[in-house]
């Protein structure tokens, strides 16, 4: 089962700009291995990242096998008002991840 | 592996010289002209320039499964002068994208960080496409002591 990392800051002056970290736990099976008996292993990576903070996306990234195992990704937001972020993963085989955090803004 | 404790040494190294000559035959690789069509893809013709951007990456890499790389534009990041998206791209991965990433003038600073696989020792380049529409570039040469994607899996 996979699993999520986020590190967003519990606290924040309006305005500030603030430092976002995250981490998902995937294989990231880049689709360019083979085993020992010649066979492909196919691809299975997480191809689309995004941030929502109160609804509204400030971050997207698109991912390609090139993307070390158990993505991180850190990016900057202005903090603007207190309310929640929402991540989303989504890859290969279905597989979508969300987690959430929640900011307050003085 | 459990049988190498059993074979000798030199069935040992006959198995890994005959394993390196594999992982270099392997022909499954970007070239720098897929990187440059890559690019294209996304710069559609336009301008790129060096400069503004700062790609950080360590020179000598040990292991090429996770390699730090932090890219910074500068920008003001404001509703007129943003940076609107990064781009990464690499010379010998089998394929030349690495990532894009889409900010906006809430991102307040245009810069990520995130890690990355490279397979040789090759040149990495960041593109940021600013609200202008204007592109520019950054490229750094990286040396890679053990390779990533290419190995066998057991």
């Amino acid at each position: 089962m996979a699993s999520a990392l986020i590190n967003v800051p519990v606290t924040a002056k309006r305005g500030d700009v603030i430092e976002i970290k995250t981490l998902i736990s995937h294989v990231m099976e880049t689709g360019f291995r083979h085993t020992m008996t010649g066979a492909v292993i196919p691809r299975n990576i997480v191809t689309d990242f995004s941030c929502r903070y109160n609804g509204v996306e400030v971050f997207r990234a698109e991912l390609f096998s090139a993307f070390s195992a158990n993505p991180f990704i850190a990016f900057f937001t202005t903090a603007t008002e207190s309310g929640t972020f929402e991540f989303r993963w989504s890859g290969d085989n279905g597989f979508i991840e969300t987690a959430s955090a929640s900011i307050t803004v003085a | 592996m459990i049988e190498t404790t059993t074979t000798d040494r030199r069935a040992f190294l006959a198995a890994a010289a005959s394993a390196a000559l594999l992982v270099t035959l392997r022909p499954a690789q970007a070239t720098p002209a897929s990187m440059k069509a890559a690019i294209n893809d996304i710069v559609k013709g336009a301008a790129v320039r060096p400069g503004r951007v700062k790609l950080d990456v360590p020179p000598l890499v040990e292991n090429g499964n996770t390699v730090p790389l932090t890219v910074a534009v500068e920008s003001a990041m404001t509703d007129k002068d943003h940076v609107v998206s990064i781009h990464i791209f690499n010379e010998k991965n089998p394929q030349p994208n690495v990532g894009n990433f889409y900010l906006g003038p809430r991102a307040g600073r245009a810069q990520i960080a995130t890690r990355m696989r490279l397979s040789d020792t090759q040149t990495i380049i960041a593109i940021a496409k600013l609200s202008d529409g204007s592109f520019w570039s950054d490229s750094t040469e990286v040396v890679v002591t053990l390779a990533a994607c290419t190995e066998e899996a057991t």
